[in-house]
């Protein structure tokens, strides 16, 4: 925030931004980082393990297990934001929990839960992709983009 | 009385006859779970949301507190009441069950000392003989409106503060046992421009501190006068930068006697991050603590400062600033106190 409205803050409310920063306790940043590192690298283990053990006994090929293992791990995270954990391991993780397709998943399922009580169609239909929608939208079009960049290559730019 | 701008002083001395505090599971664990009329275990209290489970919270302060007094609910003139939740629906469908005369407010967490001064001024002016004034919060419906689904992973930031689930209620009355309204300075807005939805305590601190100063001076007192001067819910963040903030304007405020009813509520340990916050936490914490200490007579006089953040998740969105208000009401053991 702070240059771009910093302009048009009167020096009273500014002299008091920077007083008050002063005290305000900050995000320890690298901390989290390291939590985030390790939760994140947890839950990618266990999808590798998920992985594997599809690929072992129900005779999936590295590509194809994807699909299953993903879908495992949305269960799993289902069940745990259901029961009141997730919420308390995404405090703890931050990004780490956040960023692998778990994090996803609890966005979509928190919010399905949380507006049961408006109905299966205003509440949870309206609102499940309240969280999720966004990287649904952003990450369809820039997929989009990037593909045309790409297509505008090959074709002309003789890639 | 009006006294200087802001300021009332009530010669009449309304009198708080009775309180009724409810509270939550995670207030039930806290520092001061004794203080409380009513705990429950149970976040949804039976309700099938949590929006009804905050009017139910609402719903039994009122009852509890008529029920400590020795007068019958058809007395009580009036109800004055608010909350966070959208349109103050908890309140209004509170009032609709109890069914007495009712004003609805609205100054976010600064509503519990706003009713407080509105019921003592009507009481003063002898509009009524008794009212009821309460206000109402719930952990999870403030999450949902506000934030985020509660199941939900975000990290929250260590500014950030954990809205109290509870219902603080008091009737007020002209004659009486109890301790006593003195006085109320009505706070005006306050606004640094400060964004953070999650830092309220730092948004908040300044507007804290603009009412104090201001009722200290029109009063033409010291703060020693008071045992405590408490503030409704600036946290950790916002109570060191208003102390720090008055004692730049030349306000010399001991540290012990400046306590604050979000970090009196919870114990050390409990995930709270900032400290509590919410309409609930300064009403239940004072109804119930604090005015506890004053009828066991360890203190005499009290300030309450109610803080307020009055900003909309859309105003967020929309890149306003989040203006800030803060009530201050004097409460003061009674003559007859034992």
């Amino acid at each position: 925030m702070a240059d771009k409205t910093k302009k048009n803050t009167p020096p009273d409310a500014q002299e008091y931004q920077a007083f008050q920063q002063e005290r305000e306790v900050k995000r320890p940043i690298l901390k989290n980082c390291v939590k985030a590192f390790l939760v994140g690298g947890i839950i990618c283990f266990i999808g590798q393990i998920i992985s594997t053990f599809y690929i072992y006994y129900f005779h999936f090929t590295e590509q194809t297990a994807g699909n299953p293992t993903v879908a495992t791990l949305i269960f799993i995270t289902m069940l745990f934001t259901g029961f009141g954990f997730y919420d308390r391991i995404g405090q703890f993780a931050g990004a780490g929990s956040a960023v692998p397709v778990t994090g996803f998943g609890n966005a979509v399922i928190s919010a399905a839960i949380e507006h049961r009580t408006e109905g299966f169609i205003l509440g949870v239909g309206t609102n499940m992709l309240k969280l999720a929608g966004p990287v649904i939208v952003y990450g369809v079009f820039s997929a989009f983009v990037i593909a045309l960049i790409k297509t505008i290559l090959i074709q002309w730019g003789g890639l | 009385m009006l006294t200087g701008h802001q300021t009332w002083v009530f010669a009449n001395t309304p009198v708080i006859i009775a309180t009724g505090t409810v509270g939550g599971p995670f207030e039930a664990n806290g520092n001061i779970a004794n203080d409380f009329d009513l705990l429950h275990e149970d976040m949804w209290l039976k309700q099938d949301s949590f929006e009804k489970a905050q009017q139910a919270l609402m719903e039994e302060a009122c009852q509890m507190a008529i029920k400590k007094s020795k007068i019958e609910k058809e007395q009580v003139e009036f109800f004055i009441s608010g909350d966070l939740i959208n349109q103050i629906t908890p309140s209004s469908f509170a009032a609709k069950t109890i069914g007495i005369p009712y004003l609805g407010i609205f100054n976010a967490c600064a509503t519990s000392m706003e009713s407080l001064a509105l019921s003592a001024m009507i009481i003063n002016a002898k509009g009524a003989n008794y009212i009821l004034s309460g206000t109402s919060s719930h952990n999870a419906a403030a999450e949902k409106q506000y934030r985020y689904p509660t199941e939900y992973g975000g990290q929250k930031p260590p500014t950030a503060q954990w809205t109290v689930t509870g219902a603080g209620c008091a009737l007020l009355a002209q004659h009486g046992q109890g301790p006593v309204v003195t006085s109320a300075t009505i706070g005006k807005i306050v606004d640094m421009e400060m964004t953070d939805p999650f830092n309220m305590g730092g948004a908040m601190a300044p507007a804290a501190v603009n009412t104090i100063e201001t009722h200290l001076k029109e009063r033409n007192i010291d703060p020693s006068y008071y045992d405590y001067i408490i503030t409704g819910d600036l946290g950790h963040i916002g109570r060191e930068v208003s102390l720090d903030l008055l004692q730049k304007r030349g306000v010399t405020i001991h540290e012990d006697q400046y306590v604050d009813c979000g970090l009196t509520i919870y114990r050390e340990g409990q995930p709270v991050l900032a400290g509590a916050s919410g309409p609930a936490c300064s009403a239940i914490v004072t109804y119930g603590h604090f005015l506890n200490l004053m009828k066991k007579g360890e203190i005499k006089r009290i300030l309450v400062v109610a803080t307020g953040a009055l900003h909309s998740p859309l105003s967020i969105q929309q890149n306003d600033p989040i203006p800030c208000i803060a009530h201050a009401v004097s409460i003061e053991a009674g003559s007859d106190v034992s």
